[in-house]
């Protein structure tokens, strides 16, 4: 007999708020993988690369001088300065490292305290789609309400400023943009950036900028939001070192924005955080330091792969845009009758390969599957391979 | 160019049709590109880095420094390029600092290695002098850590 705690039948100790979030789109297909052997997996989200030595050398060294305490909610001011230092260097910005920049456990954390500091209950949050998963969640944990914007792929998944317009309300607090985007890939270009920017100004509305693949552009400007006119104050910059330093693992990301929302953010950092882990915190000072020569290493790599990856699925017949950032390509499987999620269940099932079904980014990522190319050139072109007869063995059997 | 010589530099093996596949180029004007890098040397020549301990096989790797005297009209490239014809100097390289030519030498045993330094090297006219440090292990060669990084793994899936 189990001594397992059974809740009784009629009560249920869960808030509405958590039984209203919906499951993640990617759960179940965790439990098949793990009956699985030699599974080619296009569905990850992160690097393929270890995080950089000297990275990883300098927290080593960290913990050999005993840095294992805590440090101000802010983060190390080592860290806030390097930050502003490299935002000013890259976009012109001035954050005081003082009281505008705060270190947080990854941008997820960022993003958790950017929404409990602005919203208040009921408060709209226009969000595009195709969305990263967490973005809904995030703003209705605090009591908000996310409105989504469906983007297109004839629009090469950029959001349309007018489309936004149109679902601002009395109660739209803040748009929240994550460009370059997960899963899509697509790059927002300058001019409608700052028809966006022009939007938030008119109507009032803070902007929250999540820009964590900043870096991962391929040939095209990264246009960063609070870099645009008048917007630095009424824009919470998002960014971290996951993706471009290969460190998800570490949990350091950042926010910027004016000194009032920095501290209120803080507030709620300091009662439910205290503050980012020390060594992660240490590995990013030398990250900013000497990593330049190591990101542009990996994102040259994964260029090579974003080519490889977009013309075999274009050869294979499913259409797919070039990804102008990140390490997502989002190609369409429209032409074979079936779900995303079908598709993708399917594809594991009678090739062993993984990807993420579009309909996990929500509605309008219905008919794509997300396949991410920070994987080997050996396992994509294995992948792509195996996809091929996937599709090949669906449409005879049409 | 310089794109498909980077992932050449990485894969010697790699296709000119998986090069055009990540460069965009052709085909075609990919395998031209690397013609004409073979024609002008700047491919050099491919190879393949063989952690050959596994096969346990024994190689005896000695680095020795030479004080060497430059001569008129050619310096060191005199001696450089006499010294780099032997097949035993597997790398050869003109130094700033205490010594001047640091030789890589590689041979059967350690006496071969010994023997050689002592029958060719050290008794050439401009050498004044020679110091031979045995290598006792290989952790890393031409960029590539021989035992592979760790073997920590990703999730399969991931947001």
């Amino acid at each position: 007999m189990s001594n397992k705690q059974e809740p009784a039948q009629d009560k249920s100790f869960l808030s509405q708020r958590v039984k209203d979030l919906s499951p993640s789109g990617i759960r179940r297909f965790f439990d098949i993988i793990s009956t699985m052997d030699d599974v080619v997996s296009l569905g990850v989200g992160e690097p393929d690369f270890i995080t950089p030595w000297r990275i990883r050398e300098a927290a080593i060294y960290s913990l050999e001088k005993g840095y294992t305490m805590y440090t101000s909610n802010f983060g190390l001011l080592e860290l806030r300065q390097a930050i502003s230092a490299y935002l000013k260097e890259s976009y012109d910005l001035n954050y005081d490292p003082a009281d505008q920049v705060i270190v947080t456990v990854g941008v997820s954390q960022a993003l958790d305290l950017a929404m409990r500091a602005i919203l208040d209950l009921g408060d709209e949050v226009i969000i595009p789609e195709p969305t990263y998963v967490s973005y809904m969640p995030c703003v209705s944990l605090s009591g908000g309400v996310p409105v989504t914007v469906p983007t297109h792929m004839e629009n090469s998944f950029r959001v349309q400023p007018a489309d936004i317009e149109a679902r601002i309300t009395p109660r739209t607090k803040a748009i929240l943009m994550g460009y370059p985007n997960n899963p899509t890939g697509a790059v927002m270009p300058r001019r409608e950036m700052e028809q966006i920017a022009d939007i938030a100004r008119r109507h009032d509305l803070m902007v929250v900028s999540d820009e964590i693949y900043d870096r991962l552009v391929y040939g095209v400007e990264h246009v960063c939001f609070a870099s645009l006119p008048e917007m630095a104050d009424r824009t919470i910059h998002v960014g971290g070192f996951s993706k471009s330093y290969a460190m998800t693992g570490w949990r350091i990301g950042y926010a910027c924005s004016n000194s009032e929302i920095i501290e209120a953010m803080m507030k709620v950092h300091q009662y439910t955080m205290m503050c980012a882990p020390i060594q992660g915190q240490m590995a990013a000072i030398e990250a900013l330091r000497s990593g330049d020569s190591s990101v542009e290493e990996m994102r040259e790599e994964y260029n090579r792969r974003r080519h490889l990856m977009v013309r075999g699925f274009n050869r294979l017949g499913l259409s797919c845009l070039e990804p102008q950032g990140a390490f997502y390509t989002f190609p369409s499987i429209k032409g074979l009758d079936m779900s995303s999620d079908e598709f993708a269940e399917r594809l594991l099932l009678e090739e062993r390969v993984a990807l993420v079904p579009g309909s996990a980014f929500g509605p309008s990522g219905e008919g794509h599957v997300r396949c991410c190319y920070a994987v080997s050139t050996e396992e994509i072109e294995e992948a792509l391979e195996r996809i091929g007869r996937f599709v090949g063995s669906v449409k005879g059997g049409h | 160019m310089k794109d498909i010589l980077t992932i050449l530099e990485k894969n010697a093996k790699a296709t000119p049709e998986e090069v055009s596949e990540m460069t965009g180029h052709t085909p075609e004007a990919v395998q031209e590109a690397i013609a004409q890098a073979e024609r002008d040397r700047t491919i050099v020549k491919y190879k393949t880095i063989i952690n050959w301990e596994h096969l346990g096989e024994q190689e005896v790797l000695a680095m020795v420094e030479l004080r060497v005297t430059p001569q008129r009209d050619v310096g060191f490239d005199g001696i450089a390029k006499r010294i780099a014809r032997f097949p035993e100097v597997r790398s050869l390289h003109l130094m700033s600092g205490s010594y001047d030519l640091s030789v890589l030498l590689a041979g059967q045993t350690m006496q071969e290695v010994a023997s050689f330094v002592a029958i060719k090297l050290a008794v050439l006219e401009e050498v004044q002098g020679t110091t031979t440090h045995f290598l006792l292990k290989r952790f890393k060669e031409d960029g590539v850590i021989l035992d592979g990084e760790d073997g920590a793994k990703r999730l399969p899936l991931s947001p």
